[in-house]
């Protein structure tokens, strides 16, 4: 067996960061809504992916820039996921049923993609997709690289935010002990609105970044599912930089063996990785 | 004469006559159409080829119908969506034949969902023509019939082909790289590829598989670039071809000469990355294919039906033409058959084969497979064409090499 070139192994590792900045990127709406508001949101990549074809139908046939499409898509999707927040709430669902019920409006977001973009693949040919950057023998394109930046500034601001803020307070407070907290003063539906608005907004970014990196099929929604999901545990629930470096170590580790070994194997090795870890963290119950 | 007899002898003539008029107007009823079932993947994961052979059918019935239907009755094509899940596909199969009582079946979209309704028509006698079955040696059914002409052991014939077509070409590769989704249709084929090109002389410089799904292609295609393989074989399904030639492009790297198993036709042939891709088929739209008869009508439906239905790429390839040759291989049978018997429509199938777009196709080879049709094509400035044989090359078109 020859040992993989030191180029190789950089630039897998790379890949590995970048598909990990997705993981984290979808991961920081569904860690959010999982954490602090108990809503086991599968909608979240529903949503994230309406708001790709959106953004491709924006882009490709309305001639707008890609990046442009988030001055609609944010506050539109920040708008939707305050309504499914509302609907959940008025129907008192419980953790466990909103796993169904987001998984019921995830096959009918499917439907209506299907509906008004059949199934055929759609790719959106933006000025991004073709430009890189070459650092010595390191190659980055620029699409990957905007997603790595936005994930990782949206989970150091959301960090910020939980962490300085009265509003990031008042939000643990509730995820904590909500009829203390409402005791204090904290209005939990106003609350919950929000948190679910930032989520929506959050998949509604993850979405333009889909568009502009992968193919899109309504199908696809589901491949992203099992590995979001395992950042999100990953990296513990209610935490944005833990999903992000979860996202990091599944992505690193997937890539990395696909470097060394097989691709088959990455994702026994990443999921491998993740039960040791849920085995092992310090302070698990 | 008693009264009784005075009003029988009138009281029969009218029951006679009536009984006349109702025999010939039931004679002359319109006989209830021909039903025939299938499951297409109109939702899933492989939902968009499944889109081409929803609007091969409907075009094939339309046209069938505008012929008379057969038997001298209309025909029906009862289509269900088998969300690209095989276990589903067996039970709507079941479902097709116990409790919609359909008359005839046609396959549905893909190997593993074709399995499930080969058991279910195995389990009720039933013909099952299909068009996109992949692994010939799995199917073991007396009476299920392929319209995706890869001859019984395709894993030996399709890659000596493609090596016989290198070989051809100015500058054959002397080293190669296989690297393979494991989706069984294509995983077989590549695992037949590594053999062959062993046994020709050819130098295997990498050998890959990933799982079907995956969704980064980043390290596979720095281990592609790493090996700088003369030939790349991707062993790739539908989308899978396009994300591994971004991620090639993402690193700066072009494979020489590179192949793909079943690439997503439209979005390969459109990609500007994909110049010089080869693949299979076993039509396009170029003489002599478009030769055969009915083909040049088909070809103008489909461009205005797959339009209609939002497809992006409307050409006429390999997946519709299989689509079109299956229901071209259930009518020859009835019709040569003259009834909707299914054994006495595969006994006519076995004994006659069936004129079809691809060529007259033959059902007596193992698991009713007839010839190897498949031929290489290239994508050649945002086209498929076919490059060899030379007789079945588009006009002036020859394999491009670097």
């Amino acid at each position: 067996m020859t040992l993989p070139s030191a180029a190789l192994l950089a630039q897998s590792a790379l890949s590995g960061i970048f598909i990990g900045g997705m993981y984290g990127l979808l991961g920081l709406g569904l860690t959010l809504s999982w954490g602090l508001l108990h809503i086991i949101n599968l909608a979240h990549f529903a949503f994230a992916f309406l708001a790709a074809y959106l953004c491709y139908q924006l882009a490709s046939v309305g001639g707008v820039d890609p990046l442009l499409t988030l001055l609609l898509i944010v506050p539109l999707f920040a708008m939707l996921g305050v309504a499914v927040q509302w609907l959940l709430a008025r129907f008192r669902v419980s953790a466990l049923n909103s796993l169904l019920a987001t998984f019921g409006i995830t096959a009918i977001v499917e439907a209506g993609i299907q509906a008004v973009w059949t199934a055929d693949f759609r790719k959106l040919e933006s000025v991004y997709a073709g430009l890189k950057l070459r650092i010595g023998g390191l190659f980055i394109p620029l699409p990957e690289l905007l997603t790595l930046s936005l994930a990782v500034a949206l989970a150091f601001g959301i960090f910020a935010v939980m962490r300085y803020t009265r509003l990031g307070r008042a939000l643990r407070a509730l995820a904590e002990d909500a009829p203390v907290a409402a005791a204090f003063g904290i209005n939990a539906r106003a609350h919950s609105l929000i948190l679910s608005g930032v989520s929506g907004a959050l998949a509604g970014i993850a979405g333009v970044c889909l568009a502009l990196s992968f193919t899109l099929t309504p199908s696809s929604i589901y491949a992203w599912v099992g590995v979001v999901f395992a950042a999100v545990m990953l990296g513990g629930l209610g935490s944005a930089l833990g999903a992000l470096a979860a996202g990091f170590v599944i992505g690193l580790s997937e890539a990395i063996t696909m470097a060394l070994a097989s691709p088959s194997w990455a994702p026994i090795v990443s999921f491998t990785l993740l039960i040791a870890l849920l085995l092992l963290r310090p302070g698990r119950s | 004469m008693t009264i009784a007899k005075r009003i029988a002898r009138p009281l029969g003539a009218l029951f006679s006559v009536l009984l006349a008029v109702s025999g010939a107007a039931l004679a002359q009823a319109p006989q209830p159409p021909i039903r025939i079932g299938s499951t297409l993947a109109l939702t899933g994961p492989l939902a968009a080829t499944s889109l081409i052979h929803k609007v091969v059918g409907e075009i094939y019935v339309e046209q069938l119908n505008q012929r008379g239907g057969l038997l001298g009755r209309k025909v029906e094509w009862i289509v269900k969506d088998d969300q690209s899940k095989p276990d589903l596909a067996r039970t709507l199969y079941e479902q097709l034949v116990t409790s919609d009582k359909v008359d005839l079946l046609m396959g549905p979209y893909a190997t593993g969902a074709i399995l499930s309704a080969m058991g279910v028509a195995q389990r009720y006698n039933k013909v099952l023509v299909h068009h996109t079955f992949g692994i010939p040696s799995m199917a073991k059914y007396d009476m299920q019939f392929p319209a995706w002409s890869l001859g019984p052991d395709p894993a030996v014939t399709v890659p000596n082909t493609v090596f016989d077509a290198l070989a051809a070409s100015p500058a054959p590769p002397k080293t190669i790289a296989v690297v393979t989704s494991k989706f069984p249709s294509v995983h077989f084929m590549s695992l037949g590829a590594r053999d062959v090109a062993k046994k020709r002389g050819l130098t295997e410089v990498l050998f890959l598989e990933w799982d079907f799904g995956n969704l980064d292609y980043g390290p596979i295609a720095a281990r592609i670039k790493d090996a700088k393989p003369d030939f790349l074989w991707v062993g790739a399904i539908g989308l899978e071809g396009n994300q591994l030639l971004e991620a090639m492009h993402k690193i700066d790297y072009t494979p020489k000469e590179h192949f793909y198993m079943y690439p997503a036709p439209g979005p390969m042939s459109k990609s500007p990355l994909a110049n010089n891709a080869m693949s299979m088929t076993v039509f396009e739209e170029h003489a002599p294919f478009t030769n055969a008869p009915g083909a040049a009508e088909f070809i103008r439906l489909y461009h205005e039906r797959a339009a209609k239905a939002g497809i992006p790429d409307t050409a006429v390839e390999v997946q519709a033409a299989a689509s079109y040759t299956a229901w071209q291989i259930l009518e020859a049978g009835v019709r040569g058959a003259g009834s909707l018997d299914d054994k006495a429509i595969a006994a006519y199938l076995k004994k006659n084969g069936a004129d079809t777009i691809q060529g007259k196709l033959r059902f007596d080879g193992p698991s009713n497979y007839g010839d190897d049709l498949m031929r290489v094509k290239q994508v050649q400035d945002g086209h498929w064409v076919t490059v060899y044989p030379k007789a079945f090359a588009a006009p002036g078109a020859t394999l491009r090499v670097q």
